[in-house]
């Protein structure tokens, strides 16, 4: 009996742990090129809808935001609805035109996201369409949460 | 004349530490990473009008004219309705052709033109619900056809083929039109 043991005894049982490195530094390599840094602050409350029939947008990397929502005043207050693009709010609603028209030349399959507060109204959000309409950028996108509305409440 | 006095020392970087840099880095990137993939309703809009030309015609039973004011009250050419009948009355309109053949509804799926129109003061949220099951009633549309044509579902479809020689797209098109806002009350 003793004789079995003894030999299976002198086995090393270790991982080799030598390519460790390499195995992170793919994964590293995975995170970066997946990670897009670019995030703005946001100076409107966007509070997303609801919607069912919903697609996803694969790319990306064309996408442009249009954020339309309350102003954030701080201290839980909120202002009038008002429109940011980029990091900046927009005043002049012509000056979308112009704005949204550099950034199709940039990217000629540009796609504009509205992401619109739930309680904003239709309004400022047709005036913008109408923008869009002039720049040229006519793929947009509703951006929408998964999931059924909330029966409304009044 | 010089007598050699020692062995020259190999020059090394120590590289025990490279595997926690990298640990560093790929944490921070593994944090700074958002997954999430941004969702919501596509739609392609018109160029805008052009003053010289005039709008083409469009015959009256091809046009579906859905009207919703600011309390969220609904009117499908000019009768009352409920946001949970919209789906079955869409659907009802654009494909008459395969169903009721009814005279006054759409002569065929292509020719079908689905106008949305709002006031100003509509929430967004309810005309985002409107459109949803307007859309909603094109994918059961789309569904149905691919079921029929080709015995999978539209998206199982999809996958298949590019967006040039998909059929049923081409059978069912989207002809939403979004209507500039009544300035309302």
């Amino acid at each position: 009996m003793s004789k079995f043991q003894k030999k299976q005894a002198k086995t090393k049982q270790q991982v080799p742990t030598a390519a460790m490195p390499d195995i992170i530094f793919m994964l590293l390599i995975f995170f970066m090129v997946v990670t897009v840094l670019r995030e703005v602050e946001l100076q409107v409350r966007v509070d997303f809808t609801r919607a069912e029939n919903i697609e996803k947008i694969e790319q990306k990397r064309l996408v442009s935001y249009i954020y339309i929502g309350p102003e954030i005043l701080g201290g839980g207050r909120y202002g009038d609805t008002r429109v940011q693009i980029d990091d900046a709010l927009i005043d002049d609603i012509h000056a979308i035109r112009r704005l949204m028209y550099d950034k199709l030349m940039e990217e000629p399959r540009l796609i504009v996201s509205l992401r619109v507060d739930e309680k904003s109204e239709m309004g400022i959000v047709s005036d913008v369409q109408q923008e869009l309409r002039e720049a040229g950028t006519y793929r947009i996108n509703y951006s929408t949460l998964r999931g059924s509305t909330a029966p409304m409440s009044e | 004349m010089f007598p050699k006095k020692r062995e020259r020392v190999e020059a090394e970087v120590p590289q025990a530490g490279m595997a926690d840099i990298a640990f560093l880095l790929l944490i921070f990137f593994l944090v700074v990473t958002t997954i999430d993939v941004d969702t919501g309703i596509g739609m392609q809009l018109p160029p805008p009008p052009d003053p010289d030309q005039e709008p083409p015609p469009i015959r009256e039973r091809n046009l579906m004219n859905i009207l919703v004011n600011a309390q969220g009250m609904i009117l499908i050419n000019e009768e009352p309705a409920n946001l949970q009948d919209v789906q079955r009355l869409v659907m009802d309109f654009v494909d008459n052709e395969n169903r009721a053949q009814d005279p006054n509804l759409a002569e065929d799926p292509r020719s079908a033109i689905v106008s949305i129109k709002t006031d100003r003061q509509t929430p967004y949220e309810i005309y985002i619900d409107m459109l949803d099951e307007v859309i909603g009633a094109y994918r059961e549309l789309r569904n149905e056809a691919a079921h029929r044509e080709f015995g999978v579902s539209y998206m199982e479809y999809t996958n298949r083929v590019p967006r040039e020689d998909n059929v049923i797209r081409q059978m069912y098109p989207q002809n939403i039109s979004l209507a500039e806002p009544d300035p309302g009350s």
